[in-house]
């Protein structure tokens, strides 16, 4: 096990090296931050321009500014945004815990409703419970998430009143954002859930199980569910990427002071170091959470275990 | 113990009656019946063997008696099963609630399966699974619960029981889940255990044991059980009463030897003429075709006739093979460095003549499809040689390679995975023809595919077909046809005839031995069947752990057995004979495995020759208990 880790924390290292790569590489290539930070105002030269990029570090080559920026990574410095000046590890710290927050909260949330519906689905195969599930499940993917929020927050803050449209004030502020995510999320997890289900309770050890006098709960929860983990698992780890780039937008909509906000805005300003900062962070996180399920496989499946 | 007299009489009322009992399958209005209107008793401590084939119903009777089939939707459409699960107490467990049937599985009525890779759930360890029994309908805590499960897989004789508990399914060769899954079965001491197939999967000296432990632990407890199988020797070892199914229906009942000495029903006289029965060839130098009795129509029809197999010719070999070696790598380091070694073939030698059928037996694990699938070019040799009519076969060119591919033909096990299904079998058997260049001519391809169609007994017609509109057996005529397609000199058929229903199978063994005198085809007949070896080969090669450790004419290897792993496995065969003695003799141990540390080589086994032509390996004393 430990040597199983410690391979997939040295392809970790290369996978991280070469997001930050594309990432400060393809920025690069999509404006000058300098003329950003001049808001395209009349009377700039040349030379003043010049002399931004010199302060910013920018008339190096790619290659030292990358590894300069590497080099600030090992000892926790983002460097500082173009914007302000503000160091960029701050405002990763301030971001990044209301992302991981709504992250997580979402994907509670499609869990707790997508095992519950996909067991029940698939227990009632072809019958009617099956079919509202699957097709509820089609309408939900259809669904661009973007739209799915503010339609929310026109029912919901609007029309109803009964929450705030924006921001992060308190427990209310998580419902809809949590709900887009998680909608969205549970739509694909329900189907996953009910084939893996499907698969598993056809298996010889169920009748088994069942021929042992367990109730249902227990066969179907103790004896499937877990046996069914496996495809689940593995998803919600790819999940996780597309979760981070669906929640850009919906803190967009939702104006959430996370990493997509932030992401979001260094894009519009050319903010090489947040923009190279949070990518990186996202991406270490997205590769952290692989590696858990890499471990989660073993501690799911004996089988696997002792490989 | 073999007489019937013995066990508890009968003046009891039954401990399960079933009545008129009818499942369906399918929507009602276009419902398929699988079982219709079947009774029968089963009475206390007593064996009731049901008996049929494949579509026979048997398997969904058992599962219909506990209402399993609730769970496979099918549906009881009729009778009762009254089971008395008290003197005072007798419940018609057709309109039994959900909780009562949840009382009653596991705890008054219990069964084992067919699958014992698949019976037991991968994730929970073996006391887990054992302990939960006992905790739902004993009540017992976590402890007392662990205690009894250890006693459980003492009682099935499974050593190291402490430590067994904490381990995985995986873990465990298919007897040993077998074993653990009677272990679950008796936990509450059942009235009634029903077993399904409960040895098919298993190898026949680990089969024996099985079948030993159900009997000695049945007549300790009292259990009765309901044995469901397609096996006539199994029946005749195990049973006092026999119920026989066909087609949903139930054909036949008597006691065991009534059943084997008189049949009444059309069917069942098929059945018995079509079992294989170790032994009939005695005295016999040569195998021989005999007539099988198959149903046309509900009408019993002769098929086939008697016909001593002097095919072979012993002048020349086709295939030579010299100290055959196959070995697979597995286990590595973090550093990618082979730490094992599956040995799955070690220095083995036969030759095969024209026209002669060589069996290759052994258990899981001995590598005799190893051997074939080399011989077939899937897998390269480790060392030895194979000479093909004379030619080495490493020294061949690549063309020379292909042209052996065309000569030497294979026929699989699974003739439903062995056959594309998204094609006509007319397709797959002129692939052959078209991949080797044999025909050229389009119209004569299709010729030639339904001349092979005819010779393997189907219609030429049949071409357009695809797979799944065939039985088992028509598939596997068309698999045969598909290799006699490049006209092959030798087919190796692995375990080619194993899943079959015993009545089909004794048609294509027939057809191979006809075939075989028409073409002067070479089989090389990989199983671990002893009876149907019996019947078609020639000469015998008895495989254990990779390696030959007795190899001879048939009448040699059978009559005079040398090696005690020959011996062992001539003695484990279930005999279709209630009349014989039932099996004392106590085979324990299971088969050690072939994956071996590097640089841990096996020994390889001297031989002797004890008459000519009848080779044996040296057994070193200390190996005669171990093998």
């Amino acid at each position: 096990m430990a040597g199983f880790i410690l391979k997939r924390l040295l392809q970790a290292i290369f996978v991280v090296l070469a997001v930050t790569l594309i990432v400060s590489f393809a920025i690069r290539l999509s404006g000058d931050p300098a003329v950003m930070l001049m808001g395209g105002g009349g009377n700039v030269t040349e030379q003043d321009l010049q002399n931004i990029r010199q302060a910013l570090g920018l008339e190096r080559p790619f290659y030292v500014q990358y590894l300069s920026f590497l080099q600030g990574i090992l000892v926790g410095d983002f460097g500082r945004s173009f914007m302000g000046g503000t160091p960029v590890s701050t405002l990763i710290a301030h971001a990044l815990p209301s992302t991981l927050l709504l992250a997580f909260t979402s994907l509670l949330v499609s869990i707790a409703l997508s095992v519950p519906l996909g067991v029940y689905a698939a227990v009632n195969r072809g019958r009617w419970p099956d079919q509202l599930i699957r097709i509820l499940s089609l309408v939900g993917l259809s669904f661009p998430n973007f739209w799915l929020a503010i339609m929310m927050v026109l029912l919901f803050s609007i029309v109803l009143g009964i929450l705030p449209p924006s921001g992060m004030e308190g427990p209310e502020s998580f419902v809809m954002p949590a709900l887009t995510m998680a909608i969205i999320l549970t739509a694909t997890n329900v189907r996953l859930v009910r084939t893996s289900m499907l698969e598993t309770l056809s298996q010889q050890y169920i009748m088994v199980a069942r021929s042992k006098g367990l109730a249902d709960r227990v066969v179907l929860y103790k004896h499937a569910l877990r046996n069914s983990a496996i495809p689940l698992v593995t998803y919600i780890g790819l999940q996780f990427g597309s979760l981070i780039g669906g929640i850009v937008i919906v803190e967009r909509v939702f104006n959430w002071p996370g990493m997509g906000t932030l992401a979001f805005d260094a894009i519009s300003g050319r903010d090489y170091p947040v923009l190279q900062g949070t990518i990186t962070v996202l991406a270490l996180f997205i590769v952290l959470i692989n590696l858990l399920v890499d471990i989660a496989y073993g501690l799911i499946d004996p089988r696997i275990r002792t490989e | 113990m073999s007489d019937t007299a013995a066990k508890p009489a009968s003046v009891h009322a039954p401990l399960l009656s079933v009545r008129s009992l009818s499942v369906e399958f399918g929507s009602r209005d276009s419902a398929f019946r699988a079982v219709k209107e079947v009774s029968f008793d089963v009475m206390p401590g007593r064996t009731l063997a049901v008996v049929g084939e494949s579509g026979s119903g048997k398997s969904v009777t058992s599962l219909a008696i506990m209402r399993l089939t609730d769970y496979t939707g099918g549906r009881i459409a009729g009778g009762e099963v009254l089971f008395r699960r008290s003197e005072q107490e007798t419940l018609d467990l057709v309109k039994a609630s959900d909780s009562t049937l949840r009382e009653i599985r596991g705890n008054d009525i219990a069964m084992i399966f067919q699958e014992p890779m698949t019976s037991l759930n991968p994730v929970f360890t073996i006391g887990n699974q054992i302990s939960e029994t006992l905790t739902l309908h004993e009540g017992l805590n976590a402890r007392d619960a662990r205690l009894r499960a250890k006693e459980l897989l003492q009682k099935v004789r499974l050593p190291d029981a402490d430590k067994l508990l904490d381990r995985y399914p995986h873990q465990l060769s298919g007897g040993m889940r077998q074993r653990v899954m009677i272990a679950m079965a008796l936990a509450c001491n059942p009235k009634l255990l029903i077993a399904d197939e409960p040895t098919t999967a298993l190898d026949v000296t680990i089969q024996a044991q099985i079948l030993n432990i159900i009997r000695d632990l049945q007549q300790e407890m009292g259990t009765a059980v309901i044995f469901i199988t397609h096996d006539m020797g199994v029946v005749a070892e195990m049973a006092d009463d026999v119920v026989v199914m066909w087609k949903g229906d139930k054909v036949e009942q008597g006691p065991v030897r009534e059943i084997f000495a008189a049949p009444q029903h059309p069917y069942t006289r098929a059945l018995l003429s079509a079992v294989p029965r170790l032994g009939s060839l005695k005295g016999q130098p040569l195998p021989k075709r005999t007539p099988v009795i198959v149903m046309d129509g509900g009408v019993p029809k002769q098929v086939g006739e008697t016909h001593v197999q002097n095919t072979a010719d012993y002048a020349k070999p086709i295939l030579q093979v010299d100290k055959l070696t196959t070995r697979f790598d597995v286990g590595k380091t973090f550093f990618g460095r082979v730490t094992h070694r599956v040995h799955a073939v070690e220095e083995v030698s036969f030759d095969i003549y024209p026209g002669e059928t060589l069996a290759l037996v052994g258990e899981s694990g001995s590598g005799k499809s190893t051997i074939g699938r080399t011989l077939q070019q899937l897998i390269e040799p480790t060392g030895g040689t194979v000479r093909f009519d004379g030619r080495d076969m490493a020294a061949m060119s690549q063309g020379e390679r292909r042209r052996l591919r065309q000569e030497i033909q294979y026929i699989f096990q699974d003739p439903f995975a062995s056959l594309d299904p998204r094609h006509t079998v007319g397709y797959s058997i002129a692939e052959p023809i078209i991949v080797h260049g044999l025909i050229k001519d389009r119209k004569a391809i299709d010729r030639r595919v339904q001349e092979l169609l005819e010779q393997v007994g189907l219609q030429p017609q049949h071409a357009k077909r695809y797979p799944h509109e065939f039985s088992g057996g028509q598939r596997q005529r068309v698999c045969i046809a598909r290799a006699l397609a490049s006209d092959p000199k030798l087919i190796i058929a692995d375990e080619s005839v194993s899943a079959l229903d015993v009545s089909i199978q004794a048609q294509i063994v027939n057809l191979l031995m006809e075939l075989q005198e028409r073409r002067r085809l070479s089989y090389l007949f990989i199983t671990h069947d002893m009876a149907v070896v019996e019947k078609i080969s020639h000469r015998v090669a008895v495989m254990y752990l990779g390696q030959i450790v007795e190899i001879g004419t048939r009448q040699a290897v059978f009559e005079n057995p040398q090696h005690s792993y020959t011996r062992k496995l001539l003695s484990a065969v279930p005999i279709a004979d209630p009349q014989r003695e039932r099996a004392e003799t106590r085979i324990e141990g299971e088969i050690p495995s072939p994956v071996r540390p590097v640089g841990q080589e096996p020994a390889i086994h001297r031989m002797r020759e004890v008459e000519p032509g009848h080779w044996v390996a040296i057994e070193a004393d200390q190996l005669r208990g171990a093998a």
